[in-house]
C-alpha cells in the first residue's frame, strides 16, 4: 500500500510549477504579456508526450527481442497516453495561438508537424485494431511504432527547424531562451517538465496495470 | 543618518525609474499587487491536489486488486 516516491515527486514538482509559475516574475514582452506563463503548461505537455513515445518505442524494441506480450501491452498503453497528452498540448496551443497570433491555426511547419505526428500515432492504433492474429498484431505494430517515433522526431524536431516558423524554437527563432532574459523562467520550467513527465508516466502505469488485471480476469 | 536618508531617497528614485520602464508592456501587475492572484493560484492548486488524490486512490485500489 505504498505510493512510489517518483509519483509523489511528480505531484510536488507540478504543484510547485503551478504556484511559482503564476506568482514569480516573468519577462515583460509585447503581445505575449502574461501568456508567456503558458510555457510552463503547454510546452510541458509536448515534452511529456515525446518521453512517453520514446518509452513506448523502447518497449516495442524490447518486445521484438523476446516476444513478451506484456511488453507490447506496455508499449501500446504508453503510446495511447502519449496521444492523450498530445491532444492536450494541441488544444492549449490553439488557445494560446488565438490570443497571440490571432487565429487558432496557422499553416506553420511546427503546428502541421504536430498534427501529422498525431495522425501517425492514430494510424498505429488503427493498425493494431485491424489485425486479428494476436502475434502478428503485436509484431507488426511494434515495428510500426519504431517507425512512428522516427517520423515524430522528423516532423516535430527536424523539419520545423529547417524553415521559418512562427512557433518559437524553429527557423531563425531560437527557442524560449530569447524570452528568458533573467533565467527566472528556467527555475519553474525544468521542474514542470520533469513533473509532468512523471505524472503522465504514472497515468500510463495505472492504465497498464488495469489492462493486465483485465486480461488476467479474462483468462481465469 | 544622513547616509541612510540618501540611500532611501536614491532607492525611491530607482524604483520610480523602474516603474517608468515597465509601463511600456502591459502586465497583470495590478492584479498581483492587490493580492487577488493568490485566489486563482489557490483554486488551481486545489483542483490539482484533488485530481492527484484521486489518482493516488485509483493507484491504491489497483494495488489491492493486484494482490
Amino acid at each position: 500500500m505504498k505510493i512510489k516516491w517518483w509519483k509523489i515527486l511528480g505531484v510536488a514538482l507540478v504543484l510547485y510549477s503551478i504556484i511559482a509559475g503564476l506568482l514569480l516574475p516573468v519577462p515583460k514582452l509585447n503581445i505575449l504579456n502574461e501568456t508567456v506563463r503558458n510555457l510552463y503548461f503547454h510546452v510541458t505537455m509536448w515534452f511529456s508526450m515525446i518521453v512517453l513515445m520514446l518509452l513506448s518505442m523502447i518497449y516495442s524494441i524490447r518486445y521484438l527481442s523476446g516476444f513478451n506480450k506484456l511488453l507490447d501491452l506496455k508499449a501500446e498503453t504508453l503510446a495511447s497516453t502519449g496521444l492523450f497528452i498530445a491532444t492536450l498540448g494541441l488544444t492549449t496551443g490553439m488557445v494560446w495561438a488565438q490570443f497571440t497570433w490571432g487565429t487558432f491555426w496557422v499553416n506553420d511547419p511546427k503546428l502541421n508537424g504536430a498534427a501529422v505526428t498525431m495522425l501517425i500515432y492514430l494510424a498505429y492504433f488503427i493498425l493494431r485494431n485491424s489485425i486479428e492474429n494476436e502475434d502478428s498484431k503485436a509484431r507488426v505494430s511494434a515495428i510500426y511504432n519504431i517507425l512512428a517515433f522516427v517520423m515524430m522526431i522528423v516532423f516535430i524536431g527536424i523539419l520545423p527547424r529547417m524553415t521559418d516558423s512562427l512557433h518559437p524554437g524553429n527557423g531563425g527563432n531560437p527557442g524560449f531562451s530569447n524570452y528568458d532574459l533573467d533565467s527566472n523562467m528556467r527555475i519553474v520550467f525544468y521542474p514542470a517538465v520533469l513533473g509532468w513527465i512523471l505524472i503522465s508516466t504514472w497515468i500510463s502505469d495505472l492504465r497498464y496495470r488495469i489492462k493486465v488485471l483485465e486480461t488476467n480476469k479474462e483468462n481465469n | 543618518m544622513k547616509y541612510l536618508t540618501t540611500v532611501l531617497i536614491s532607492l525611491f528614485f530607482t524604483t520610480l525609474s523602474f516603474a517608468q520602464n515597465n509601463t511600456e508592456v502591459e502586465m497583470a501587475d495590478l492584479m498581483r499587487s492587490n493580492g487577488k492572484i493568490y485566489v486563482v493560484v489557490a483554486v488551481i492548486a486545489t483542483i490539482f491536489i484533488g485530481l492527484m488524490i484521486y489518482l493516488i486512490r485509483i493507484d491504491r485500489k489497483v494495488q489491492k486488486l493486484e494482490e
